[in-house]
């Protein structure tokens, strides 16, 4: 005889399944378009929670915009006239992609700028370095020197 | 000495970047509506499905535009604010009731106050997509030609009454 137990987690699993059928899409009627839709939707960033697509949020006003971006597209407006309909009213931020302009100039050529700057320091530091050890570095005295303790390490390693 | 100059002259700019970026409010994206024509709209009124409004009827004065739902918390705690600022007088607020039941708005403004001189019934949110709502509450300063002028974004404080729509909507009204 099943426990009590064991027939409420049955009666769980056998739930979970019709839990899902609940939340399935609104039926695709085409297919192309929805694929648009999903594409365009991955680009845009949902204001409601900043660090989500439109494609991956659940925030209702997440699900009213692609709704809404299905409609434009269905109503003929090309993918970047969407976009520009998105930033017209929520601005750059919108746009996972920042656009190219003198506002984000640091934002895009920021990380290359410093690279250069770390390559150039290297450069300068390598040279300084090439240049004293070309100005002789050890005299002939700490030549000697070395030499001797070197010899002397060999020694005492061969005992 | 002067080793530690650089590496420490970095790491003060570093905190100073930090420190910013620590203090701005992520939520506070700026609008780019601002000085920009309001979003024209035509849909039926809260109170009166008869009835219709439109931005066009309001043009001509200075008024506010605040957007509002039932179920909507921080409109609980911003609407005592409203409420006080429509008992003054000084400037006509208009509601845009966003995506709530009709019934429920009602209800909501019967038992809190309705500082609204009409509100426009928001049902499925088109409105706000155009305004670019995406918190609510919202509130705009729309001025005479019916452009945008100011956008706040959150729950309307008295402070922010005090010091920046008051002053804003006189500002407006002196210009003809």
């Amino acid at each position: 005889m099943p426990s009590l137990r064991t027939l409420l987690l049955a009666a769980l699993l056998a739930a979970t399944p019709l839990a899902h059928a609940g939340e399935a899409a609104p039926a695709v009627d085409d297919p192309v378009l929805e694929k648009r839709v999903l594409k365009l939707s991955e680009e845009l960033r949902c204001l409601v929670c900043q660090n989500q697509t439109i494609a991956d949020s659940h925030a209702e006003l997440a699900v009213d915009l692609k709704n809404q971006i299905r409609e434009k597209l269905k109503a003929g407006m090309s993918e970047t006239e969407v976009k520009q309909y998105m930033v017209q009213r929520y601005g750059d931020f919108v746009l996972y992609r920042p656009p190219v302009k003198t506002t984000t100039w640091f934002l895009w050529f920021g990380p290359f700028a410093l690279l250069l700057i770390g390559v150039a320091a290297l450069f300068l530091k390598l040279r300084k370095r090439a240049a004293r050890v070309a100005q002789g570095g050890l005299s002939e005295a700490d030549h000697q020197r070395a030499m001797a303790l070197l010899n002397a390490e060999e020694k005492r390693e061969g005992a | 000495m002067n080793r530690f100059l650089l590496p420490l002259g970095i790491f003060i700019v570093l905190v100073i970047f930090l420190a910013i970026g620590l203090n701005l409010n992520p939520r506070e994206v700026p609008s780019p509506l601002i000085d920009k024509p309001a979003p024209t709209f035509l849909v039926p009124q809260l109170h009166d499905a008869a009835k219709t409004i439109s931005e066009k009827d309001l043009q001509g004065k200075v008024w506010l535009f605040n957007v509002w739902a039932s179920w909507c918390v921080s409109c609980r705690q911003e609407h005592p604010v409203l409420v006080d600022l429509a008992k003054k007088n000084v400037v006509p607020i208009y509601g845009l009731n966003y995506k709530d039941a009709r019934e429920d708005g009602i209800r909501w403004l019967e038992q809190f106050g309705n500082p609204y001189t009409a509100s426009a019934f928001d049902r499925d949110g088109r409105v706000g997509i155009d305004y670019g709502v995406y918190g609510v509450p919202e509130t705009f300063v729309i001025d005479k030609s019916g452009t945008i002028r100011y956008k706040h974004i959150g729950p309307l404080t008295q402070e922010a009454v005090d010091k920046k729509i008051l002053p804003l909507v006189q500002e407006l009204n002196a210009k003809s």
